[in-house]
């Protein structure tokens, strides 16, 4: 349990003054993981994106621990090469401290451009904790569908036309995939859920090894809602089981937050003008898949719990 | 520092090498003129729970020895996140938000 | 040089990995690619052996490869990669990212063509299109400059003044894979020549944070390149004074450009890498038969050496640029068109032909390299690009 008031006795790594719009979620997310980190040295990696680009317009820069951007696909190579480099300098004697290393990337930078690139670095099992702020669409460029977009969601190159109702694809599931590498730890996690987030993040940071969290994060730009319900419409997300928050230890699965009753999904998509049309008579059917794939995938967990913890 | 916004812009000779940006320097860049809407704290109601601080994205919140002690209003942006997550006492918020005074 | 020399017969991937093992980078991240694998193949024995402190990041591309070694520079380390050709296409990105940050990454390159087709053999079009990268770029005859220009590049970009990164490239298969003897130096006096890295910042000196990489709009990003561009300036300089060292240290000396009897010459030919060495066999033949023939070999393109081109070739009638790429239909090649833009400030402008040859790995022959000699002797050239080597 993580207690408030000794974290806020921390130094706050990410000062105000940067650029993300009022209310953006990434900005949440990147404080918590410092908050959580900001007990030993840190060093950190940005892939381009939302975060990259609000934080660091030069000559001001809101990062208060070293921080690194080179490109949009290679955050994890570059975080790689980081890390290399300590190892050769403490080797050396340059460096005699312990430091951790922390690689943020969107869903863009992580699920699809900068893709081989993490899975390079976690096969190669680099001591990094990589941190996908997953706001489900390109929203630095404009809100362009990624595999990250869930089925029927708007983004402007899935857009709602005559024809097409959205992104008519399901999202990759980039959890499980991480998972097959067999790296110590992975988890989601998700805005509105704090404690859960820095308790993640303290405990992939403790591990000796690659680890990575995948942490949904609203955009009241791209999702269209009220920028004051950031953290409500993440913690819906968890209630539906539309976004589960759980970890998987060493091929061990954990549920952490399980509802005690799994609301409907139209709960969820109701305050989001990206689902907009699917509240629609005619679309009901998407709705009932999403409800579907929600319902097997929680299933799924479910028993891989059970039967990774027998 | 503060300074660095009204600061004459260097010339290529004297501007720093793009190889170096001093960490948090963002600072003293101001948001707060983003808002339209404020949060005002009635520390009255407040139980200091920190959760208004914990989810601020701006670190707008301010705590001094680990209490709630107000707003940095150079950098709040006025999103109402830390209103809505307030639990307050008794029902009643610590923080809502009010129109800017244009 | 008092010691004996230490003469090793190595192939151009040997002496460089050889230079590599003996600089002792503090990390290496490399992908194999044809002709240049050997050099990280060699250099992970190395780190397998122990015989060198690296640690060695077997990245699952080039451009994660470039990225690692930029990230590692950034922390603070001296990073080196080795590639080719495709691989070097895909860390283009990045050697434009490497240089703006002014990370002195050195790249052992062994030049090859450019898909497609598919073909593995030399030809110079893989580091002409990273040309204004802001990498320099240097050109090696042989296995011995290759060796020699891997160790001096080290000190080259870590300059203070210059901070850039460097290619340092051989000809595919005709160097990368020729058996040559070379002097090797002893390990001490290259590591005492290359001391150690020192940055001024970097990120694993957490006790000093600081941000890089930052996104510079309108207001920054031209100044910022100007320094950059000032920098590639200042490595004229530096290159000059390291090879004078080197050459007072070890014996031979490294400059800008050499010159191979330009002093009387009437016809001259400009060239780059290998092709060197077999116009200087052909010199000397012709030279027997009284014709007054010479050569300006580029060693480094980037930055260019516009002020000695313009001296060396001041008072020659004719000169012919050989470009081992080609422009597509660029007035002349590219090496060409930079050659006669910077003669074109002379009184007495020379007679200016391009030539272009060797794509692919084609051969280049004595007799090719002859008829390009008495073409400029007669005076009858084109005004466009002449493809040698090319069946009509
Ligand atoms: S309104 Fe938003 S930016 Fe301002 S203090 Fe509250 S949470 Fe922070
Ligand atoms: S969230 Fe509300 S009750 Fe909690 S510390 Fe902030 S103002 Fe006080």
């Amino acid at each position: 349990m993580v207690n408030l008031k000794e974290l806020s006795k921390r130094p706050e790594l990410l000062s105000g003054g940067h650029r993300l719009c009022s209310g953006c979620g990434a900005g949440i997310i990147a404080r918590q993981v410092m908050m959580a980190a900001a007990d030993r040295p840190v060093v950190v990696a940005n892939a381009t994106g939302c975060l990259e680009v609000s934080t660091t317009i030069y000559p001001f820069s809101a990062w208060k621990a070293p921080w690194f951007h080179s490109a949009f696909e290679n955050a994890a190579a570059s975080c790689s090469g980081i890390e290399a480099a300590y190892k050769a300098l403490k080797r050396t004697g340059k460096v005699n401290k312990d430091i951790r290393f922390i690689t943020f990337g969107g869903d863009g930078g992580t699920y699809d451009i900068g893709f081989q690139s993490l899975s390079g670095a976690m096969e190669r099992r680099h001591r990094m904790l990589y941190v996908c702020y997953n706001n489900e669409a390109y929203m630095n460029t404009g809100i362009q569908r990624s595999s990250a977009t869930p089925l029927g969601a708007y983004a402007s190159t899935s857009p709602v036309g005559k024809v097409k109702k959205g992104k008519e694809q399901i999202k990759k599931d980039l959890t499980k995939v991480m998972v097959a590498h067999n790296i110590p730890y992975v988890a989601q996690s998700a805005v509105g859920y704090w404690n859960d987030l820095i308790t993640k993040t303290q405990k992939a940071l403790d591990i000796d090894g690659p680890t990575f969290i995948n942490v949904l994060q609203p955009c009241r730009l791209g999702w269209g809602y009220n920028p004051a319900d950031t953290a409500v419409i993440g913690r819906m997300a968890v209630e539906t089981c539309f976004w589960p928050i759980y970890e998987v230890v060493d091929g061990k699965y954990k549920i952490n937050v399980k509802p005690k009753e799994k609301k409907p999904i139209e709960e969820y998509l109701k305050p989001q003008s990206r689902f907009k049309h699917l509240l629609r008579p005619e679309n009901a059917g998407i709705v009932a898949e999403i409800q579907k794939n929600i319902d097997e995938n929680w299933a799924w967990l479910l028993m891989m719990e059970e039967c990774t913890n027998r | 520092m503060a300074d660095i916004k009204i600061e004459k812009k260097k010339g290529w000779k004297d501007l720093p090498a793009c190889d170096y940006l001093e960490a948090g320097s963002a600072a003293a860049f101001e948001t707060g003129d983003w808002r339209s809407e404020r949060p005002v704290w009635i520390p009255e109601n407040c139980i200091q729970c920190l959760f208004c601080w914990v989810y601020c994205p701006d670190s707008a919140v301010v705590v001094k020895d680990s209490l709630m002690a107000g707003f940095n209003y150079k950098h709040c942006k006025g999103c109402g996140i830390c209103a809505v997550e307030c639990p307050g006492k008794k029902g009643k918020k610590a923080i809502v938000m009010e129109a800017e005074k244009k | 040089m008092s010691e004996k020399k230490n003469l090793k017969a190595k192939t151009g991937n040997e002496a460089m990995a050889e230079a590599m093992r003996q600089i002792n980078p503090d990390v290496v991240a490399a992908y194999p690619i044809t002709p240049a694998t050997e050099i990280v193949q060699i250099f992970s024995q190395f780190v397998a052996d122990g015989v060198v402190n690296t640690e060695f990041v077997a990245v699952e591309s080039e451009h994660s490869a470039l990225s690692a070694c930029i990230g590692a520079s950034a922390a603070g380390a001296r990073a080196m990669t080795g590639t080719s050709s495709q691989g070097l296409a895909l860390m283009y990105e990045m050697m434009y990212i490497a240089a703006g940050l002014r990370l002195p990454i050195v790249i052992a390159e062994v030049n090859r063509a450019l898909s497609a087709p598919i073909n593995i053999h030399g030809d110079q079009s893989d580091t002409m299109g990273a040309r204004d990268s802001g990498f320099l770029q240097i050109y090696c005859e042989n296995s011995q400059e290759a060796y020699d220009s891997m160790i001096q590049a080290v000190r080259i970009c870590e300059h203070p003044d210059v901070l850039l990164p460097a290619t340092v490239s051989t000809d595919g298969f005709i160097i990368s894979h020729c058996m040559e003897a070379i002097e090797l130096l002893p390990d001490e006096k290259v590591k005492e020549f290359v001391g150690t890295y020192k940055p001024k910042n970097w990120l694993l000196d957490v006790d000093h944070p600081f941000t890089l990489g930052a996104i510079d709009l309108q207001d920054y990003y031209f100044e910022h390149k100007r320094q950059e561009i000032e920098a590639m300036r200042k490595a004229t300089k530096v290159i000059k004074e390291i090879g004078k060292e080197f050459g007072q240290k070890f014996g031979r000396s490294y400059d800008m450009i050499e010159t191979y009897k330009l002093e009387d010459a009437e016809a001259a030919i400009v060239v780059l890498g290998s092709t060197a060495g077999t116009a200087k066999v052909v010199i000397e033949e012709m030279r027997k038969q009284g014709k007054k023939v010479g050569m300006l070999k580029l060693r480094v393109f980037r930055p260019f050496p516009f002020d000695d081109i313009r001296e060396a070739l001041k008072d020659v009638k004719i000169v012919g640029v050989m470009d081992r790429h080609d422009g597509y239909n660029g007035y002349v090649a590219p090496v060409c068109s930079e050659v006669r833009s910077c003669l074109y400030e002379l009184d007495k402008k020379p007679k200016i032909a391009s030539y272009v040859y060797g794509l692919g790995g084609r051969d280049i022959t004595l007799e090719m390299i002859t008829e390009i000699y008495e073409e400029l002797l007669s005076g009858k050239t084109d005004n466009n690009a002449k493809y040698i080597g090319v069946r009509e």
